[in-house]
């Protein structure tokens, strides 16, 4: 058979493999050489912080807003003469929102550029794939916003500043329950995605107890945008309420089209709504609909106002629940690397767990013994296109 | 009753999109006899000409949507069609007497590129597609509502399906595109210019992939730069299980392909979805690799 010149290439690029893979120890060696002469970073002037966010891909809005939130923080602290008599140096990453780059680069952040703690994701299926990364180097992590119980489990080192699925969810079914008081509810959830079955699962849980019934359940796959076939099916099961609890881009969409069926019953979501794309995108079909979420921009407590404010100025924009949550990580680990004295795994992680009642954005954090935020949710309503605090549910 | 009815629209416009797409895959495949994977993107990008150009031509024309939507369909179809035209002379031309896999991996390469540039030049995040169709309501009954919206979208592929016909049918380079796909050193000699042939196919395909993304954009108002990716894939099945090469086939094909999609994910649960789409894709190529509508080309050795 006469040669693909393609095989060429493939030869040339397995040769490079080939090179690099040889090279490889030795790199290793002068990696472990250069950090044992460091003594453990003390000649250093700098701590560096790890922060991987989905900068690019279907959930790239969040990892933006959580990269904006850390990095305010940064310069906040670096304005004001650092910790520890040092610079702070935020190293980020991008995870094109799949798990996979997660694990990809939260591992090059701790073993290549020898990070101190690392903070991220937004989505539980990403964090799930870092945290035991972060776990087994002993690195402590903070997950700003991913709200699936299952991460804080993974283990000690492994924390978090926003509330859980299991609070949220009884919080969406108080509310559609006792608030609402509507009994029939749908759930329409995406079955690709740890977040939305997780929240889809402690909803129905909740509402159950209290007597209230789903008469249907119907799924979709993130990055879909065409639903009508189950909001056809959920129409059909006449639904007093129906429960999206997934990302901005899908809920839009499902709730125009379901406007476009001329389904009238409200929709109500979770945290993962919460983004400027979401009125957006669906517009005055958004009416009328609920969401659960971390803070609100109306809180007139000083430090929510006061971050709005610098937010704003910085980037011109109010700042969503995703960059707030990013805050107020970043600067329990702040404060948490001042108290321990030191960037040292373990008495870091001891000073974090040790978190109580952190005046934060998102409200007053306490980190409990199972490492997760303990602080209460509000439920916003979208009405006039603009979103209203409607009510704050406490745990 | 209604229901069936319901989910039958449902899939009919999620299924016309999928057949304009397949049209541009089956009329390369009929000429050059390659697998343009870049098509699915070209399609993406009608939708963000559609997204930049919307904003700006509607307030031209003071605010009518009845001229709005035409001129950013047309104005979209141009873009894409140099668009199309560009790929073609500068990636795949040069490797036209090449082995097929050489292009077929090239075509992969412009399909990344074009993924990744968007990203780079449109901005990663979703973006909300402008109102270009209206979307009165036709009929409403309490379990069945029709708006305007999928029945543009339907209306507009069938005529450009007409048109398209039309143009293979009865037009010279329409004849002379079935001559070269028929035989194309035969149609060479013939004094047909294949290059003018080959430029003209990739016109129409990505004219109708560009046209493809702004319905799209209208029926499901949020587009990314990685929205070709899905649509795309589904279309290649649309044109391999209507016949690959066979234009009315691909059509027929992107109907079937939408309305099992709809009725899995209404009926079923959409778990199942694609993995009942790419099913049936090995299912044809089993039993029945010619497609519907295809015949099977027997080779001479």
């Amino acid at each position: 058979m006469q040669p693909l010149p393609l095989d060429s290439y493939l030869n040339r690029f397995s040769t490079a493999i080939r090179a690099c893979l040889g090279l490889h120890p030795l790199v290793a060696l002068c990696g472990i050489l250069l950090l044992a002469g460091c003594g453990g970073g003390g000649g250093d002037n700098t701590i560096q912080i790890g922060e991987y966010s989905s900068l690019t891909g279907t959930a790239a809005t969040f990892g933006t807003s959580t990269h904006k939130g850390a990095t305010l923080v940064m310069q906040e602290t670096n304005a004001s003469g650092g910790v520890l008599g040092k610079q702070i140096k935020l190293l980020t990453e991008d995870t094109q929102s799949k798990p996979e780059e997660a694990a990809t680069v939260v591992t090059k952040l701790i073993t290549r550029d020898g990070v101190k703690a690392v903070v991220g994701e937004v989505a539980s299926g990403r964090t799930l794939a870092a945290a035991p990364i972060c776990q087994s180097n002993g690195v402590p992590m903070i997950t700003p916003s991913s709200t699936n119980p299952k991460v804080t489990q993974v283990g000690d080192y492994i924390f978090r500043v926003c509330f859980t699925d299991d609070f949220q969810g009884d919080v969406i079914a108080r509310f559609v329950h006792n608030s609402l008081n509507l009994k029939r509810a749908a759930i329409l959830k995406d079955v690709k995605n740890e977040y939305s079955v997780g929240l889809a699962h402690y909803f129905a849980q909740s509402f159950k107890q209290m007597g209230g019934e789903v008469v249907v359940e119907q799924a979709y796959s993130e990055g879909d945008n065409d639903f009508k076939a189950q909001l056809t099916a959920i129409k059909a099961a006449d639904p007093e309420i129906i429960i999206v609890p997934g990302y901005y881009n899908e809920a839009a969409l499902i709730v125009k089209q379901g406007r476009e069926l001329n389904i009238k019953v409200p929709f109500m979501g979770g945290d993962g709504w919460d983004s400027a794309k979401l009125l957006e995108i669906g517009g005055a079909s958004m009416e009328g609909t609920y969401y659960a979420n971390h803070y609100s921009t109306s809180d007139p407590r000083p430090v929510v106002q006061n971050f709005v404010k610098k937010f704003h100025e910085k980037y011109n924009e109010t700042p969503d629940a995703i960059a707030a949550l990013s805050y107020d990580a970043v600067s329990i680990l702040m404060d948490a690397i001042r108290r321990a004295g030191s960037t040292d795994g373990p008495k870091l992680r001891d000073a974090i767990a040790a978190t109580k009642d952190f005046d934060g954005v998102s409200g007053t954090i306490t980190i409990d013994n199972n490492r997760n935020a303990s602080k209460s949710a509000v439920v916003l309503a979208i009405k006039d296109g603009k979103l209203t605090l409607r009510e704050t549910i406490r745990p | 009753m209604s229901e069936l009815l319901q989910q039958i629209i449902n899939g009919i416009s999620l299924g016309s999109i999928y057949a304009l797409i397949a049209l541009g895959y089956t009329m390369v495949y009929g000429v050059l006899r390659f697998i343009n994977f870049a098509h699915g993107d070209v399609f993406m990008v009608g939708a963000f000409v559609g997204y930049y150009a919307a904003p700006r031509i509607v307030p031209l024309v003071g605010g009518s949507l009845l001229i709005a939507g035409p001129i950013t369909l047309l104005l979209s179809m141009l873009v894409c069609s140099a668009l199309g035209v560009t790929i073609e002379k500068l990636a795949y031309r040069p490797l036209r007497p090449r082995p097929k896999l050489t292009i077929l991996i090239t075509a992969i390469g412009i399909s990344l590129f074009l993924e990744f540039g968007g990203q780079l030049v449109f901005g990663p995040d979703p973006k909300s597609f402008p109102t270009l169709l209206p979307s009165a309501v036709i009929i409403n009954t309490p379990n069945l509502v029709l708006r305007s919206t999928p029945v543009i979208v339907i209306a507009t592929t069938v005529g450009l399906m007409l048109l398209l016909r039309f143009i293979v049918m009865k037009t010279k380079l329409g004849t002379a595109m079935r001559a070269v796909s028929y035989n194309q050193s035969a149609a060479s000699l013939m004094g047909i210019n294949i290059d003018t042939v080959i430029s003209f196919t990739f016109v129409l395909g990505s004219s109708l992939a560009a046209a493809a993304g702004i319905l799209y954009g209208s029926l499901y108002p949020s587009i990314n730069p990685l929205m070709g990716v899905f649509p795309g894939l589904k279309a290649f099945i649309s044109a391999v299980l209507g016949g690959i090469g066979n234009i009315p086939g691909a059509a027929i094909g992107g109907f079937i392909i939408g309305l099992i999609e709809t009725f899995v994910t209404g009926y079923l649960s959409p778990t199942y979805r694609d993995a009942i789409a790419f099913g049936i894709l090995i299912l044809i190529l089993l039993f029945k690799p010619s497609g519907i509508l295809g015949r099977a080309e027997s080779e001479k050795v």
